[in-house]
């Protein structure tokens, strides 16, 4: 089975902005919104290319996005960006009238996910935003893992689908460890590591940690099924039940508050179709603070070394 | 009341405290911490009826910061001003830091009136608030920070429009007008004037001034407390990175931090503005 190595960290934000760039050289109708911090959710790569392609609306992210439905209905492909907690939230009813109701193909860029943003503190730091936009109809919820995947998230987003999208991104570098190569299906998951004792489901930044959580229990002869869902809307429901069927328990893995969030959607599915043991790695009903990213991390319990510890609790609930 | 020479004293030490806290924080927001150097200095030191000893004094007048970026400054005003001890200035943005790298209500600070660093809500919670003291005939003011991007929010003019309506001249707000935000001049990314108009037409008497001239910024507070019938603002022209010659009216400078080896330059510059 393959292992995954890191070719270099490298900030999600950055794979972005490539995928805005390449999906907009085929594509001339992709246009771009600003809200005032357009090269720190990197957008810039894009609009420095295409200047004409690109609208500074300010900071009125409201505006942006009721913008984007008219662009939209006019025939453009709108991508807005600004941080997840903005982009998602400030933003939510016109996401949900304006965009979703339409159902037009609007892209939201969500920068800054998760606790990881660090320092700036709790109103940064985008913990809420999957909740929010999963429950949405006609969304379409993008969460990729690294830099490369998330280029090919956001070109996946352009030409693959024709209705709202969300997607999800970080600002600390990660580790990149996917490749070019790798099929992006939307809806479709990734086995990442094969395993029969437990499937650990993880989305974004933490699929990283969970690999090597895996590579660790494997030491300890405990066998971690690690499945990366980059699309948590729609969800791929086979794979959740197959690992139900097949493993027995599950843990789920998010930078994100647990309610509501990724852990919740599989647990949607599983309590559904094929009941298990399970447990969620995410966020308690906090709100973050300021501190170093891996500070965080670890003080919020969202490291391997928690997807371990919880991995092999959850196993003692197996029947 | 304090003196000129006090307050620009004080000023300055608040300016320095402010490179030294976010230098050691290694992220943070310069520009507009120093711009606002002068406006935290004459509200803290003469305009506001405050008790650093008892923060929670019923009858202080409220100071509303919406532009929770700028925390640096509150907290250097605030520690200068006796509300905790300026050490603890070091410890912002850092693990477990009642200096949060935007305020946070709950995290203990004495002073913080609101949790802030969405822009554009804090507006609206100043006119809350004076809604509040005019319902009990209190006699405590309500002061809010604005930044001039921060006008490109729309909820900024949805709190100007309910002020008027409601005649709230127990509230001033303080629009820092330092013409820039993050990615450029503000008429770059949005153009905000006619801003005087903008203000006037919601219903609201408009007083524009030096934002970095103390003895200036006394006059035009002094100025607002005579006027009644209206919600006030005071367009505070400043300059961001003020105090720091070579960062100076740079937006490039609106998230940044001076690197811990080039505190002693800054300080010296800061020193030079002040011929100290
Ligand atoms: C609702 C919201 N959108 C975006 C941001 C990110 N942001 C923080 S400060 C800032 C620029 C604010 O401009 P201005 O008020 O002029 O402050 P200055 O740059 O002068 O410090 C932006 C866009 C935010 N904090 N809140
Ligand atoms: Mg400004």
């Amino acid at each position: 089975m393959k292992v995954f190595n890191n070719k270099g960290d490298k900030s999600t934000k950055i794979g972005f902005g490539e995928g805005l760039l390449s999906a907009g050289s085929r594509n001339k109708n992709l246009v771009a919104l600003g809200a005032d911090i357009t090269s720190s959710v990197g957008m810039n790569i894009f609009t420095e290319r295409y200047p004409e392609r690109f609208f500074s609306l300010g900071i009125a992210e409201q505006n942006c996005v009721g913008v984007a439905a008219g662009l939209a209905l006019a025939g453009k492909i709108p991508v807005f960006s600004t941080y997840g907690v903005f982009a998602a939230l400030r933003t939510t009813d016109q996401i949900r009238i304006s965009v979703c109701y339409n159902n037009l193909h609007v892209i939201i860029g969500g920068a800054h996910a998760g606790i990881s943003v660090g320092p700036d503190g709790a109103t940064h730091q985008a913990l809420e935003d999957i909740a929010v936009m999963r429950v949405l109809p006609n969304m379409t919820v993008l969460s990729p893992c690294d830099a490369i995947q998330t280029k090919l998230a956001v070109e996946a987003a352009v030409e693959k689908l024709n209705s709202p999208v969300y997607i999800r991104f970080g600002r600390e570098p990660v580790p990149n460890f996917t490749d070019e190569n790798m099929e992006f299906n939307i809806g479709k998951s990734q086995l990442l590591h094969p395993g029969s004792d437990i499937t650990i489901f993880s989305t974004g930044h933490l699929t990283w940690h969970t690999l090597q959580a895996a590579y660790l229990l494997e030491k300890q002869n405990i066998s971690a099924r690690v499945i990366n869902i980059h699309t948590i809307k729609p969800i791929d429901e086979q794979a959740i039940v197959k690992a139900a069927k097949e493993t027995g328990a599950i843990l789920t893995a998010e930078e994100h508050q647990i309610f509501g969030g990724f852990g919740s959607a599989v647990a949607e599915v599983v309590v559904k179709n094929y009941p298990v043991p399970m447990d969620f790695i995410g966020m308690n009903d906090n709100f973050g603070e300021s501190g170093k990213p891996d500070e965080l991390m670890k003080k919020y319990g969202m490291t391997y070394e928690n997807i371990i510890s919880k991995a092999k609790d959850l196993l003692k609930r197996k029947k | 009341m304090k003196k000129i020479e006090e307050l620009t004293f004080i000023s300055r030490q608040i300016r320095i405290d402010v490179v030294k806290s976010l230098a050691e924080a290694g992220s943070g927001h310069l520009g507009a911490s120093l711009g606002l150097a002068d406006v935290f200095t004459v509200l803290y030191f003469s305009v506001l009826n405050h008790r650093p000893d008892k923060p929670l004094w019923e009858d202080r007048d409220r100071l509303i910061l919406s532009i929770g970026h700028v925390a640096p400054v509150l907290y250097a005003a605030l520690a200068n001003a006796g509300y905790f001890p300026k050490q603890e200035l070091m410890t912002l943005r850092k693990l477990g830091s009642r200096l949060q790298g935007h305020p946070g209500r709950d995290h203990g600070l004495p002073g913080i009136e609101l949790s802030a660093g969405s822009l554009g809500q804090g507006l609206s919670v100043a006119v809350g608030m004076a809604l509040a003291a005019k319902m009990d005939k209190k006699l405590w003011k309500v002061f809010c920070i604005n930044g001039d991007g921060e006008m490109q929010e729309g909820s900024i003019w949805e709190a100007a429009m309910s002020a008027a309506y409601y005649k709230l001249d127990n509230l001033t707000t303080i629009v820092d007008r330092n013409k820039v935000q993050i990615d450029g001049e503000n008429s770059d990314v949005m153009e905000i004037e006619p801003l005087v108009d903008k203000w006037k037409s919601f219903g609201w008497d408009v007083l524009l001034c030096n934002g970095n001239d103390v003895s200036k910024l006394l006059k035009v507070f002094s100025k607002a407390k005579s006027l009644s019938g209206k919600p006030k603002v005071i367009i505070a022209e400043t300059l961001m990175g003020k105090g720091v010659k070579t960062i100076e009216n740079n937006y490039k400078w609106h998230g940044k931090v001076p690197a811990k080896e080039d505190v002693y330059d800054f300080i010296k510059q800061i020193n030079n503005a002040y011929n100290f």
